[in-house]
């Protein structure tokens, strides 16, 4: 196994991070350059700059970090590289809180009321999964209370654009669960920030029960490991994270699946070793992702998250090839 | 107060079934104990009832005077390791990495010292591992498959080990020499080691004392030649045995089953 040093990935992450953070400040339809920057509201583009391109730039770094990390966490929890933030129902929950608004034309009363609607609804989905799944500490019971969430509300979705009032309530609600970071304000900034740095923060401590998890749930027991307690944080610590992000930018997939898989190989498997970086990968996945789409040449700019989708499809591919090579 | 691993009338119901009845034994460090006993008589029950990962339904299970289930988890493990039956491993980290996560109880905030290197050093030397240190575990035969997963229980330093039928597919050479390391654990770094197994011969020949379960009922607790004789084995597996001195020590041959 690969053994480099232990801050040459991380170091790399940074560095790539500061890069496109500059890359994003400045790309877009209007190209800015420095000057434009540090002219003080001079020149108009310092608006587009501070105004619009500052609060994407950070609101991908959150939603990007966050589900990166919950996905790391997930996987790591339950020992299946298949794991992402979407198996506990979280995002689902929260989108399907957001729908609602939208479908009962509340949305448009005032900016709060869809992330606040999508926050109740990721905190009603943590709720229920923790009622659902009982006071077992078993894995499975989890994966699988998660699992009727996400079905149950990936119906009612289905369900509000079945029954919605007119086209234009199902071209809101469509145009919402495409995930996006376009036209996101400072607001938005502020409304995702608190849950999704306290849920990371309780995501970040749970390191060393899930490498203890390794040795499955009866050996991480045997460990001292409360399986019960790390089971509690890690949906607090998704559900906020993962919860606030939805509830700003919509469902973004992929991002929490993939990054893992890709440091793997650098840093190896062990799942408390994949926190930090994979909160770091995410970043920079959704803020390179962003970039593309800002640039794509459109009539219409292209949504990330169909972005994202179209880089994951390959990425999978990929990944059933070499592991067929490996197999074979 | 004794460090004592005792247990007093520990009686366990699984699925409406009795596992364990009424079974009081009781351990002390520097000894190798063997549980042995048919298919279904309770051996892994008791073992992780003592380990203090079952909670029984009635009796208890006190180490050094405290009730195992109620001491605080991480304080356990540091005094007890545990090897599972059919061990999980869910990634492919190298062995290094893999014997380094039996230092869980011990890791600060601060992820692992000087002091953890050092045990999970010791850990891979005792149990012959150095040169595989750097090999992912799926990698590994069976053989050292199971050194690494005992240098794993080993690197936590606890005071007590047990180990649910370690032996388990292991060939004869690997085999002696897992149960030679186990005694010489006792023996030499006293340490209380419980194992449960299946090869009676050497649990007789290795072992300090032997407890024989049957359907959850102990039937025997003694040494090896006073708990496994051919009317306590006819009892609990069925089958008629003798017991040949052997050249290394006793010797069970299997005859024929009870009539």
């Amino acid at each position: 196994m690969r053994t480099r040093s232990v801050w040459l990935v991380p170091g790399l992450l940074i560095a790539a991070l500061a890069v496109l953070c500059m890359l994003s400040l400045c790309a877009g339809r209007v190209w800015t350059p420095w000057n434009a920057w540090v002219s003080g509201g001079a020149d108009p583009r310092w608006a587009i700059v501070f105004g619009l391109r500052l609060p994407r730039t950070v609101l991908a770094l959150m939603v990007g970090g966050a589900l990166g990390l919950s996905g790391a966490a997930l996987q790591g929890y339950t020992r299946n590289p298949l794991a992402e933030p979407g198996v506990l129902g979280v995002s689902s929950s929260a989108a399907l809180g957001a729908v609602l608004t939208l479908y009962l034309g509340a949305a448009s009363e005032a900016h709060w009321i869809l992330p606040a609607a999508a926050m109740v609804g990721a905190g009603l989905g943590v709720v229920t999964l923790m009622a659902l799944s009982g006071a077992t500490s078993s894995i499975v019971t989890f994966i699988l209370a998660g699992f009727i969430i996400q079905t149950v509300c990936t119906a009612g979705i289905s369900l509000a654009l079945n029954l919605a009032p007119n086209p234009w309530a199902v071209d809101e609600i469509v145009s919402w669960l495409m995930g996006s970071l376009a036209d996101r304000s400072v607001e938005e900034v502020r409304i995702a920030a608190p849950g999704v740095i306290v849920g990371s923060f309780v995501l970040l401590t749970l390191g060393r029960a899930l490498d203890a998890l390794t040795l499955g749930e009866q050996g991480a027991r045997s460990l001292g490991v409360s399986l019960t307690r790390t089971r509690i944080l890690l949906a607090i610590g998704v559900a906020l994270a993962v919860g606030s992000s939805v509830a700003v930018t919509g469902v973004i997939g992929f991002v929490g699946l993939i990054v893992p898989h890709l440091l793997r190989p650098w840093l190896g498997s062990r799942p408390g070793a994949l926190l930090w970086p994979s909160l770091l990968g995410g970043a920079v996945l959704t803020l390179a992702g962003d970039i593309l789409v800002r640039l794509t040449p459109a009539a219409e700019e292209v949504k990330l998250s169909v972005a994202m989708a179209a880089l994951g499809a390959p990425f999978f591919l990929w990944m059933l090839v070499s592991m067929r090579r490996r197999l074979a | 107060m004794s460090d004592d691993l005792v247990a007093e009338a520990v009686t366990l119901g699984l699925g409406g079934r009795t596992v364990l009845d009424r079974v009081t034994a009781s351990f002390r460090k520097g000894e190798l104990v063997a549980i042995v006993g048919p298919n279904g008589a309770g051996k892994s029950s008791l073992l992780s009832c003592l380990a203090g990962l079952r909670r029984p339904d009635s009796g208890r299970i006190a180490l050094a005077g405290a009730i195992v289930t109620e001491i605080p988890a991480r304080k356990r493990a540091r005094a007890m390791a545990f090897l599972a039956q059919t061990p999980e491993i869910a990634w492919d980290v190298d062995v290094r990495t893999f014997v380094g996560l039996g230092r869980t109880p011990h890791t600060g905030a601060f992820g692992p010292s000087a002091e953890d290197a050092a045990a999970i050093d010791e850990a891979i030397a005792t149990t012959g591992m150095a040169d595989f240190a750097a090999r992912p575990i799926t990698r590994l035969s069976g053989g050292e498959r199971a050194r690494a997963l005992i240098a794993r229980a080993l690197a936590g330093q606890t005071d007590w080990l047990l180990a649910d039928e370690p032996l388990t597919g292991l060939d004869p050479g690997h085999a002696l020499d897992a149960v030679d390391l186990f005694r010489r654990l006792a023996h030499e770094r006293s340490k209380g080691v419980i194992v449960t197994l299946h090869d009676l011969t050497l649990a007789a020949r290795f072992a300090d004392r032997v407890l024989l379960l049957d359907r959850g009922h102990l039937v025997a607790d003694g040494p090896p030649a006073k708990a496994l004789t051919p009317q306590a084995l006819a009892m609990a597996y069925g089958v008629r045995t003798r017991t040949h001195a052997g050249a290394a020590g006793p010797l069970i041959e299997i005859l024929r089953r009870a009539d």
